[in-house]
């Protein structure tokens, strides 16, 4: 038998290593995240509009005046576009891809890497690509894809891409489904090789076609694999920077809100205006992932894990 | 390659012991002089290179430190700059466009005023009295200007203006709307070739300037300038007009290849800073005169149109005397020969040496109307707003390409100038 002292010396065993060994990454992350984000949110709230101000507490004024602006429309809207064009683009593409070689194409392993190989470049490089494919010049002097289309007789398809007023936004998603497709592709693929075979057998038996065998069976199961795939995608999308620059620099045509905050920090120098732009990203990125851990965390704890 | 990862390693060592130790400023021994700038291409890093050389050799016991950040027109520097600012660790001098751009830095306390060098070296007399007095703060200078360039330059191809039966480049702006039909109508040419949006933020100032004269134009900058007039009004219909004959894919191109359209005979006009110069003739090796023209922007003669570099003694500086030493070579007469016709633009003193420039048929008209042609700050390259007033147009600029709005444009520029 054991005594008392014994019993707590093990309990402190059993605890403290683990904790001396997460306890540097606790406190660098309390400070360096979830301080910094305070203090952003702290100077969201000020009205330091200049750098040498000293930032006296105005509540929401400036997230409330943001929304008068102009600019933080058009920026806001281009946004929405970007992300809906963006995460549908690259989810259909991705489960198409998917479903093409879960069907067991020859040579898969090889088309797997082919289409995974967009994600190792970055977005800058994408989008250099890209502002050559999608020139906008007119036929006479067109280039890049416009050049393609009117090779081929396709005049009907030459167009303005991103440099159109109302589609720009829609053409400046293409590089991003293009390079995130790949990698949607490849989480589908996990999730269609997750789906035992007994139960597309069982349908089969029951006399599903093919066709009801994805509908009805598999896809129900993917819910998990599309809400993951749409939170990585909308994070992403919202917070998109890199790739705009690439493609069309600083334009108000091509705005998003991440290139307003940057020229509100480095190029007016207002470190409110910058911070409540970054509270208005952190807040939409929060809006799509906080519901996807509480969700997370809910069925784990209903799986008793 | 050994002396720039040296020089890369002793700016790292600078700055971590500036941030270690020596935050408070004024502590350096004057062995060194650490410059900040965003010269690190081209004719720029040539000239800033050729000047270093100087510098070195009239100092012996100070060396120089390189402390360029790359990035075009200083958007990436300002940013690092920025933070050094903050962290109280300014270097010993650094870039900046002469003006109403340095005017946050000057608020915040972050640069020394300049008077007493300037009267030291004799310098009110060697710039133009305009320049001085369109770069002073409440009375003061904080910088010292090392370059001039011109920003209101129409550039030509005369081929096409042939071609179409324009015999001289346009004098007003009306005349120059009327060539750019004569050129839609003549010739398969591109009328005007511009640029992504910051190139019509650059024509924009070019029309205001040509339309409504250069007193009415420096008047706009003035504290409780009002746009909101008729005479702005018709400067920006006018505006509209000349873009309606630009070419459709302008927003995918940067300057140089939009300024290239001209020397390849794509396009009749272009107007640009006069870097463009140097661009056509180095770059690309067209002549002047016969592959391209040149003349003050329509409305705009007599007028000279300058942005200018300069440096600067920031507060707390180091090494403060050895920073006078570079101000006062970067100032001189000799320092501003050596630079400029490497960076391809005339010295901002009016005492240059014209056989410096004589290769240059632009730069030596340039110098001469430098010094009897009436002066007028350039908004887009910083001289006449800060970078708020700035990035408020650019977006009015921007919203009406998009909009195309007209009148929208007139109420956020009028907006942006009562802020």
């Amino acid at each position: 038998m054991s005594t008392k002292k014994e019993v707590a010396v093990r309990r402190v065993r059993t605890w403290l290593p683990g904790l001396l060994l997460v306890s540097p990454s606790i406190v660098l992350i309390a400070v360096f995240v979830y301080g910094m984000i305070g203090w952003n949110f702290q100077l969201a709230m000020s009205d330091k509009h200049k750098p040498i101000h000293d930032g006296e507490f105005v509540g929401f004024a400036n997230f409330v005046a943001l929304w008068s602006e102009a600019r933080w429309l058009n920026a806001v809207g281009n946004a929405v576009i970007f992300t809906a064009v963006f995460v549908g683009g690259a989810l259909v593409m991705g489960w198409l891809l998917g479903l093409l070689l879960d069907k067991g194409v020859r040579g898969e392993a090889a088309l797997r890497t082919i289409y995974l190989a967009p994600m190792a470049i970055s977005f800058i490089a994408t989008g250099l690509v890209w502002r050559w494919l999608m020139n906008p010049a007119p036929i006479e002097r067109a280039t890049g894809l416009n050049a393609l289309f009117a090779n081929l007789g396709l005049d009907f398809l030459v167009n303005d891409w991103w440099t159109s007023p109302d589609f720009g936004m829609v053409a400046m998603a293409l590089p991003a489904v293009w390079q995130l497709s790949g990698y949607i592709m490849a989480l589908f693929l996990a999730g269609f090789r997750g789906i035992s075979d007994d139960l597309r057998e069982a349908a089969r038996v029951d006399g599903c076609s093919e066709w009801q065998v994805y509908t009805k069976v598999v896809i129900p199961q993917l819910r998990p694999v599309v809400l993951s795939a749409v939170i990585i995608l909308g994070h992403m999308s919202l917070k998109v920077f890199d790739l705009i620059i690439a493609v069309a620099g600083k334009q108000i045509i091509t705005d998003v809100p991440a290139i307003f905050m940057f020229d509100m920090v480095f190029e007016v120098r207002d470190p409110a205006k910058g911070a409540t732009i970054a509270a208005y990203m952190l807040m939409a990125v929060a809006a799509v992932v906080i519901p996807y851990l509480i969700w997370t965390i809910r069925k784990e704890r209903s799986e008793g894990r | 390659m050994r002396a720039g990862v040296k020089a890369a390693t002793a700016a790292a060592l600078v700055g971590v012991l500036a941030a270690t130790g020596c935050g408070g400023g004024g502590a350096g021994d004057n062995s060194e002089v650490e410059v900040f700038s965003w010269w690190t291409g081209g004719g720029e890093e040539a000239g800033l290179n050729a000047l270093i050389e100087k510098f070195e050799e009239d100092n012996s016991g100070i060396e120089f430190v390189n402390a360029a950040v790359a990035g075009g027109s200083g958007t990436n520097a300002q940013a690092v700059l920025e933070g050094r600012l903050q962290s109280q660790d300014p270097p010993d001098s650094f870039q900046g466009h002469a003006g109403a751009e340095l005017q946050d830095y000057i608020e915040a306390g972050y640069l020394q005023p300049l008077d007493d060098f300037y009267a030291e070296n004799g310098l009110g007399e060697a710039y133009p009295e305009e320049l001085v007095d369109q770069i002073s703060y409440e009375g003061s200078v904080y910088s010292v200007p090392v370059n001039v360039h011109r920003s209101n330059v129409l550039w030509f191809n005369p081929a096409v203006l042939e071609e179409a039966g324009i015999d001289e480049p346009p004098e007003t702006v009306d005349d120059f709307i009327d060539d750019l039909k004569a050129i839609e109508e003549e010739t398969d040419a591109i009328p005007l070739s511009i640029g992504a949006q910051w190139t019509v933020d650059h024509l924009l100032e070019s029309v205001l300037l040509g339309e409504l004269g250069v007193d009415a134009y420096n008047a706009l900058w003035e504290p409780g300038a009002d746009w909101s007039t008729p005479e702005v009004e018709t400067a920006l219909e006018k505006f509209d007009a000349i873009l309606a004959h630009s070419q459709e894919e302008s927003a995918s191109e940067d300057w140089q290849e939009a300024a290239k359209r001209v020397v390849d005979g794509e396009a009749a006009f272009n107007i640009m800073g006069d870097w463009a110069a140097g661009y056509f003739v180095n770059d690309l090796e067209m002549t002047e005169g016969e592959d391209f023209g040149w003349a003050p922007s329509p409305g705009t003669d007599g007028v000279y149109m300058w942005l200018s570099d300069s440096f600067t003694l920031p507060e707390g500086a180091p090494n403060q005397e050895a920073a006078q030493k570079w101000l006062e070579l970067v100032s001189s007469q000799e320092g501003q020969d050596i630079f400029n016709p490497l960076k391809g633009s005339i010295p901002a003193r009016t005492d240059g040496d014209p056989e410096k420039y004589a290769d240059s048929a632009y730069l030596t008209e340039a110098m001469e109307q430098w010094k009897s042609d009436d002066l007028a700050g350039s908004f887009w390259h910083g001289v006449t707003v800060n970078n708020a007033w700035k990035t408020d147009i650019d977006t009015a600029v921007g919203l009406y390409l998009q909009d195309d709005d007209l009148a929208a444009l007139q109420d956020a520029l009028t907006t942006a100038a009562q802020e």
